[in-house]
């Protein structure tokens, strides 16, 4: 039985009992509910979750388990049948000095020793044996005695191997269709008897006088925090696997050749190979063209951003908001690839015919491409923040400047935006942060040559890009080539978290001052 | 202003010097204002020159070139045996054949002409290389149709429905051009006789991808954005409202609360790319999810709207008044009752304005996606959401990478077909918010 069946069979057992649980509630007051503790339906919940809840957690445990167990079972059984196989072959060929060594002790060594070598063979084991719970009971037989070839057996039931596989191997996929079948016996009975006891006891208990609201509400309490923590749990998560990989990436190469290098050049070795080029991992380069883009950006996004925002707030009429807020605010609804696709072919061609027109050697991707694209991406971050700490400052303080004969325009620039100042400063660096981590729009249209160019012409790259172009692919995952993407991760979550936290402390702080 | 104290009570200024500088005041003070102005044109002029320049690549990829053909369908040729053996009828080759007889014959040569094979040539060249497996489709569905006559309309090759549709000028020299002279003869010619004209490109609504455009379609890539729409809804929105109304009514503010709270408001603000890393260590590497499967998209982009579903629902419930709570209270509910009773239900439209929105966000979103391995050439639609799949931006992505002229335009339609899901959920959204808001 599959588990998501069980888990069907549990949850119906339960609403059974459920039913069962509140017809027990009203038939012991004789159908005079008013003298129970709780309503009727509580009672109810309560069989519920004592039926399903216990008998839940224990098939989540038994399943998060199994495989665990399951891949030290196949190990230990690889490793007898690696070493007697082994041991065989050598007493075989003892006193004869000019023999090799038997492929089957190379098998052994390598399984040994290389991590890559022992998940594959995991996962051999793995189909084999499902290959093997297929065949009928005489060729299963005749498989486990070594009568029949492993290959084309299996292949006859759909189970196609890429070589042909030791004996040990078939011992091991045996061992594992055992420990599974093991596996599920005690999966299933200790399903039956959690629901049977839970049932059992939770409706023993169902009396007028037990508390069943107050039991199920803490119940669903413990639910909400759990859900609350999910929060929490992420944050750690992120930090958690990013640093793990991050380490193991920094055990390669050193943090100082990573973080102050100047050169970017991985060199990717084709995956398998052992070794291979020893590449440079710089991250100066990277980052000086994400703060590059990102400098562009913004210098497209504040200036038309913040003159939005203070006409919206200060100038137009409710009419004119009405139209120009939302439009403005479609800009961010819109997706970053389909940025990227308007600046690989509208923005990128037209700058470079542009540029050619008046002698400039414009690159289709290149700084200005993919700032100028950011920056319209981020007018509405800048906006509608700006509008709203624009309209935050108290009205007081725009009729002392008009009051003394200020023009509107001398109130906002000297009255006003002093105010704000702190809120802006606020809403800037949050499309910082922004721009930093934007991937779609500088993967289709900075480009991928890490460059450290002070030429707003020339193709750039960005962590991001790099990020992306490490991890797509054929990947192995313990190169430095992958794993680098995984320090460029923590740098950015480390950058853009910084920058935010930075601006949220900046924006709360001014709040507080006109409450 | 300074300068006015300093002045004050030296002299006063006379009418024209203080007109003098209102003048230039003023001019100020308009110069400001078209600033503004300007700015917000600026913005508005983006907007519009992105959509323009979209809609006007992409909407002539809803319509593909056909090629009408009066299709002999030679039982020789197709099933020689004649025992409608599916494993011979359904081998596309034996229906070139077929189709070149019939091109042949459409553009006036005679297929049984041995001194015309070159034109022949030519004249196959117009249809496209998967316009055989879609006649091999049609046939395998209905094997009767072998030995008939039929009418029947083929897909033009992609170059084609380019030069057709305009995209490839005729006036560059024929070196340049991927439309050869010989070809647009032939072009002219069936124009001309109603036999080759642009249809209702249904092939990009119904296949998967393709590596020729013609027959490329993001019907796969729609499904692996469902199944991914469907595990957020699942996932999201009972996590986000179990964690909003914890946060919102039942949490003591303590340092654990305020660092939930601190937390949530930074998560909103990571870099999507990087829940795509934490996808690729947790989800794959750890947990041993199959790459590129719709689950881990799923809940990869689960995690990227909690934040969003949760602020909004919290706001949602913060509307409610307190008058309602302490109405429930007061007739016996408990705070559980009186939440899940009465504060949720009233809490709702808000509750889903703010789902959909993070559904639409989390519709477009590429980057993790990209981190998943769900940017693969997958033509087999997803069954479950287990099988490995791509997402409909996925495939915006890949098809902006092809070269092909044909396939800017086809990037161009996919992004519009995105950009109408989005408005249709935001849309709802905004009605879903104006029908049921109440102002309490």
């Amino acid at each position: 039985m599959s588990p998501l069946w069980l888990l069907v069979a549990i949850i119906v057992f339960a609403l059974v009992g459920a039913v069962l649980g509140r017809n027990r509630a009203v038939s012991c007051v004789n159908g005079n509910i008013a003298t129970l503790h709780s309503r009727p339906g509580y009672y109810g919940s309560y069989v519920l979750i004592w039926t399903a809840l216990p008998a839940i957690f224990y098939m989540v445990a038994i399943l998060v388990a199994q495989p665990f167990y399951n891949s030290s079972v196949i190990d230990t059984e690889l490793r007898t049948g690696y070493t007697q196989s082994c041991d065989l072959s050598l007493a075989r060929i003892e006193g004869d000095a000019d023999a090799e060594t038997p492929a089957i002790c190379e098998d052994k060594e390598q399984y040994e020793t290389l991590d890559t070598r022992r998940a594959l063979m995991r996962s051999v084991v793995e189909s084999v044996a499902i290959g093997v719970s297929l065949l009928d009971e005489d060729t299963a037989a005749k498989l486990h005695n070594g009568l029949v070839a492993v290959r084309p057996t299996l292949k006859s039931v759909g189970v196609a191997l890429a070589e042909d596989v030791p004996g040990a191997v078939v011992d091991a996929a045996n061992r594992l269709n055992e420990v599974n079948a093991t596996g599920n016996m005690v999966l299933i009975a200790g399903v039956v008897l959690l629901v049977i006891l839970g049932f059992v006891l939770s409706y023993l208990r169902v009396k007028p006088r037990l508390r069943a609201r107050n039991l199920v509400e803490s119940n669903i309490k413990v639910a909400l925090v759990l859900a609350s923590s999910i929060a929490i749990l992420t944050t750690v998560g992120i930090v958690l696997s990013m640093l793990f990989e991050a380490i193991h990436f920094f055990s390669q190469v050193h943090p100082f050749n990573f973080f102050f290098g100047t050169e970017w050049d991985p060199r990717f070795t084709s995956a398998g190979r052992e070794g291979g080029g020893e590449g440079s991992f710089g991250l100066i380069p990277l980052l000086w063209g994400t703060l590059y883009i990102s400098f562009v950006a913004l210098l497209v996004a504040v200036p038309i951003g913040m003159f939005a925002a203070i006409y919206m707030a200060e100038y137009a009429n409710n009419s004119v908001r009405a139209i120009a807020k939302p439009l403005l605010e479609i800009l961010a609804g819109i997706p970053t690839i389909v940025y990227g696709f308007f600046a690989l072919v509208t923005v990128g061609p037209f700058l470079h015919d542009a540029g050619a027109a008046i002698g400039l050697n414009i690159s289709a991707t290149s700084v200005l491409t993919a700032g100028f694209v950011m920056g319209i991406m981020l007018i509405p971050f800048i906006s509608s923040l700006s509008d709203d700490i624009i309209t935050a400052v108290p009205q007081s303080l725009r009729d002392g400047s008009l009051g003394l004969g200020a023009t509107k325009s001398e109130t906002i620039k000297k009255v006003i935006l002093p105010a704000a100042l702190p809120g802006i400063v606020g809403s800037v660096l949050l499309a910082a942060s922004r721009a930093i981590g934007e991937t779609m729009i500088v993967v289709m249209a900075a480009g991928i040559a890490a460059n450290l160019t002070a030429n707003p012409f020339e193709a750039v790259t960005t962590v991001t890009v790099k990020i992306v172009s490490q991890l797509t692919g054929d990947l192995e995952f313990n190169s430095p080539q992958t794993l680098v993407a995984f320090a460029l991760g923590i740098t950015l979550f480390v950058i853009t978290l910084g920058l935010n936290i930075f601006a949220l402390h900046i924006v709360r702080k001014y709040r507080e001052q006109y409450d | 202003m300074t300068d006015a104290t300093n002045t004050q009570g030296e002299t006063i200024a006379t009418s024209t010097q203080r007109d003098l500088g209102l003048k230039k005041r003023y001019s100020k003070e308009r110069r400001f204002q078209a600033l503004g102005i300007t700015a917000i044109i600026l913005g508005v002029l983006f907007l519009v020159m992105l959509f323009l320049s979209i809609v006007t690549k992409g909407y002539s990829a809803f319509q593909q070139t056909k090629i009408h053909l009066d299709l002999y369908l030679n039982a020789e040729l197709i099933d020689p045996s004649g025992n409608r053996d599916i494993s011979t009828i359904q081998m596309p080759i034996r229906y070139n054949k077929v189709l070149e007889r019939a091109v042949s014959k459409a553009v006036g040569l005679d297929p049984n002409d041995k001194a015309t094979r070159k034109q022949q040539r030519v004249a196959k060249s117009l249809l496209s290389k998967g316009a055989s497996v879609d006649l091999r489709d049609l046939v395998v569905e209905n094997p009767d149709l072998i030995g008939t006559r039929i009418d029947y309309w083929a897909l033009a090759d992609g170059d084609i429905d380019s030069f057709v549709k305009g995209q490839i000028p005729r006036d560059i020299p024929e070196t340049q051009r991927l439309v050869k002279d010989a070809q647009i003869a032939y072009i002219d010619q069936l124009v001309e006789d109603g036999a080759m004209e642009k249809q209702f490109n249904t092939n990009l609504f119904v296949n998967g991808p393709s590596s020729r455009p013609e027959s490329a379609g993001i019907a796969v890539a729609v499904m692996g954005s469902i199944f991914m729409m469907l595990i957020v809804l699942v996932l999201a929105l009972p996590i986000g409202v179990a964690a909003s109304i914890y946060l919102e009514e039942f949490a003591p503010k303590n340092r654990w609360t305020d660092l939930i709270e601190v937390n949530i408001n930074n998560l909103a603000a990571v870099p999507s790319i990087v829940f795509g890393l934490l996808g690729l260590a947790v989800f794959i590497n750890f947990a041993g999810l199959p790459r590129s499967a719709s689950l881990v998209g799923g809940l990869v982009l689960t995690l990227m709207t909690l934040p969003t579903i949760i602020i909004a629902t919290r706001s949602a419930l913060k509307a409610v008044p307190p008058s309602i709570r302490e109405a429930a209270l007061g007739v016996g509910a408990s705070k559980t009752q009186a939440i899940f009773h009465h504060v949720l239900p009233l809490a709702t439209p808000g509750i889903l304005t703010g789902t959909i929105i993070g559904l639409a966000q989390a519709l477009g979103e590429t980057a993790p996606l990209l981190m998943i391995g769900m940017v693969a050439f997958i033509k087999d639609f997803p069954t479950t959401p287990l099988d490995p799949a791509t997402a409909l931006p996925v495939q915006i992505y890949m098809w902006s990478g092809e070269a092909q002229r044909a396939f800017t335009e086809r990037t161009s339609a996919a992004i519009l077909i995105l950009l109408a899901f989005l408005a249709l959920m935001n849309i709802s959204a905004v009605l879903l918010r104006r029908r049921f808001e109440r102002r309490w």
